[in-house]
């Protein structure tokens, strides 16, 4: 360490301006990549993203003779190019949550609500800051498992479909504005309960403990319940076909954007509320 | 500019700010002084808006703190417990800062450059020991050459190096005209630091006054007293509120009554006096002389003393 400067005068400061949003945004996003984590889980979720339809496309190409009719019937060549999207929606998800519990931890919330008292605008900086990141680095994501999923089973006809075919495309950009609407209501959460373990905890049980739960009622329940569930409503965004008992893809998705909305609307409004 | 008017903070049932009425002038250091768990910390944290007081009011150069344009330009905070992300650098964790102002890159070398953090400025901030994390807290309340500078305890953990530091740049910011507003639990460092003092314990204000009255009115009942009749002086002097106790050189040292009362008294019984000297207190005398009374605070104080 330098021995500290002899001289005690406080340089005057020039060139600088006032709060703005914009600037909030770039601090953001100084934050956002400036903390090995975030590096990690972002690279993370665009490998899983890709490397698991990679995965199942050569086990497919493999096993393709000695499987069944009713195998081969369920398999369908979107399930396998999007089958990352389901494990990279966590990774988008515990680095949302860690986005805003991290501060509380660590105790930098304090700093960064000295510099943005007003507080909204850090919310809105992030959740802006990270959708973007996220939906950037998903789109090459799920196109590049898209394609390298449809190359490596080119051998099997059954299995092939145009990306221009009707609903294709709308299905594999789906499955990264699905994981990048996790991101935010994630980070909403984190904001909500301000501490990793509790959210990511929370995340979890929305997105894995419910669903199966809802087996548990009688069928016509579940029927009418399940489809409503953020992660089952989400989930329409990039599936290709409309099952029974599930809801479009408009309808999901704006069900989904519902719930995001909900989250980030009770983050903001304890946000204001909340000492630090 | 601090003005604080009734400012109440409750956390449940506890009170930890109990209706503080201060104002924190530019141009002199004000120490702010009280044991630990006072309710400095929490005042502060007032004052940034980051808690919201449950009754009263404060401002900052005239406004609450969250309705400036450019609040990094009106107040540079060191706050208690590290307010850094372990996993960020110093330099990045200022950046982010900055960044939010429009305050140039080259500001953040600048600052720290200034308090010294220069080699380890890109290394990962939990791994800074407590004093480089102090400094590196002085540096984020530099950033944006503010009016006013708050520092909660800021020579914790500095060596006596960096402590020496500290009082030149806190004096040095307040010739400047900046207000400077800082909290100890250590009387002998505000001693040092400060031209004014605000005292506090439970929350409640105590003392609002310059070192140097709060000293001056304090030490003014201690005197030195030297008679060669010591014995019969100490008869003459005995009543309510006064006690003694031996100094050296057979000196008697005579606590409850002034200089004046002293000489009087003596004259009076026709005793001579060889000396008759009234003592100027310690600071952290002076503290627990103002203090004593509060019964309910004893407790407290052995930690101050220590």
């Amino acid at each position: 360490m330098n021995a500290i400067a002899p001289t005690v005068q406080l340089p005057r400061l020039e060139g600088s301006g006032r709060l703005a949003f914009h600037r909030v945004l770039l601090s953001e996003w100084t934050k956002l990549r400036s903390v090995r984590s975030t590096k990690w889980s972002l690279f993370a979720g665009f490998l899983l993203t890709i490397a698991f339809p990679v995965i199942f496309s050569f086990v497919t190409r493999s096993h393709w003779n000695s499987m069944s009719p009713s195998d081969r019937a369920d398999r369908h060549p979107l399930d396998i190019a999007l089958a990352g999207v389901n494990v990279a929606q966590l990774a988008v998800a515990v680095l949302g949550v860690l986005l805003i519990s991290a501060e509380y931890s660590t105790g930098s919330i304090r700093s960064t609500f000295t510099a943005v008292p007003k507080r909204l605008p850090v919310l809105w900086a992030k959740l802006l800051d990270y959708a973007v990141v996220s939906l950037v680095l998903m789109v090459p994501a799920v196109l590049a498992s898209f394609f390298a999923s449809q190359a490596i089973i080119h051998s099997i006809p059954q299995l092939q479909i145009s990306f221009t075919a009707p609903g294709v495309a709308r299905s594999v950009l789906g499955g990264a504005v699905y994981v990048m609407l996790v991101g935010t209501f994630a980070l909403a959460i984190g904001a909500i309960v301000r501490n990793t373990a509790g959210g990511i905890a929370t995340f979890a049980a929305i997105f894995f403990v419910l669903p199966p739960l809802m087996f548990t009622l009688p069928t016509s329940w579940n029927n009418a319940i399940s489809q409503y569930l953020p992660s089952e409503a989400g989930r329409q965004i990039f599936a290709l076909h409309h099952a029974a008992h599930t809801l479009t893809p408009l309808t999901g998705g704006l069900v989904f954007v519902a719930y995001c909305a909900a989250a980030i609307l009770i983050a903001a409004v304890l946000l204001i509320r909340r000492d630090v | 500019m601090i003005e604080a008017r009734d400012l109440t903070k409750d956390y449940g049932s506890k009170r930890a700010v109990d209706g503080l009425s201060f104002t924190v002038q530019p141009g002199i250091v004000t120490g702010f002084l009280g044991p630990n768990g006072s309710g400095k910390s929490t005042t502060m944290r007032l004052i940034l808006g980051l808690d919201a007081p449950t009754r009263g009011d404060v401002t900052v150069n005239g406004r609450h703190y969250r309705e400036h344009a450019a609040p990094l330009h009106e107040v540079g905070a060191l706050l208690e417990a590290r307010s850094v992300h372990t996993g960020r650098s110093a330099y990045n964790h200022l950046l982010a800062l900055a960044q939010t102002h429009g305050i140039p890159k080259r500001r953040v070398s600048e600052v720290i450059d200034i308090v010294g953090l220069h080699e380890v400025a890109r290394k990962r901030s939990g791994q800074f020991s407590l004093g480089m994390g102090q400094r590196l807290g002085i540096a984020q309340a530099l950033l944006g050459d503010p009016k006013t500078v708050m520092l909660d305890e800021p020579v914790n953990g500095l060596d006596p190096e960096g402590i020496h530091w500290v009082r030149n740049l806190l004096k040095g910011l307040a010739a400047e005209g900046r207000t400077v507003f800082v909290s100890s639990h250590l009387m002998t460092e505000m001693a040092l630091t400060a031209d004014h003092l605000i005292v506090i314990g439970r929350g409640k204000l105590i003392a609002d006054t310059s070192v140097d009255d709060f000293v001056a009115r304090a030490s003014q009942k201690v005197v030195v007293v030297r008679s060669p009749e010591l014995e019969r002086l100490r008869v003459e002097l005995t009543g309510p509120g006064v006690t003694f106790a031996d100094a050296e050189r057979g000196a008697l040292e005579v606590h409850g009554l002034t200089a004046e009362q002293v000489g009087d008294a003596a004259a009076a019984a026709g005793i001579a006096l060889h000396e008759l000297t009234p003592q100027q207190a310690s600071l952290e005398e002076a503290f627990m002389n103002l203090t004593r009374d509060e019964l309910e605070f004893a407790a407290e104080l052995d930690e101050v003393v220590a």
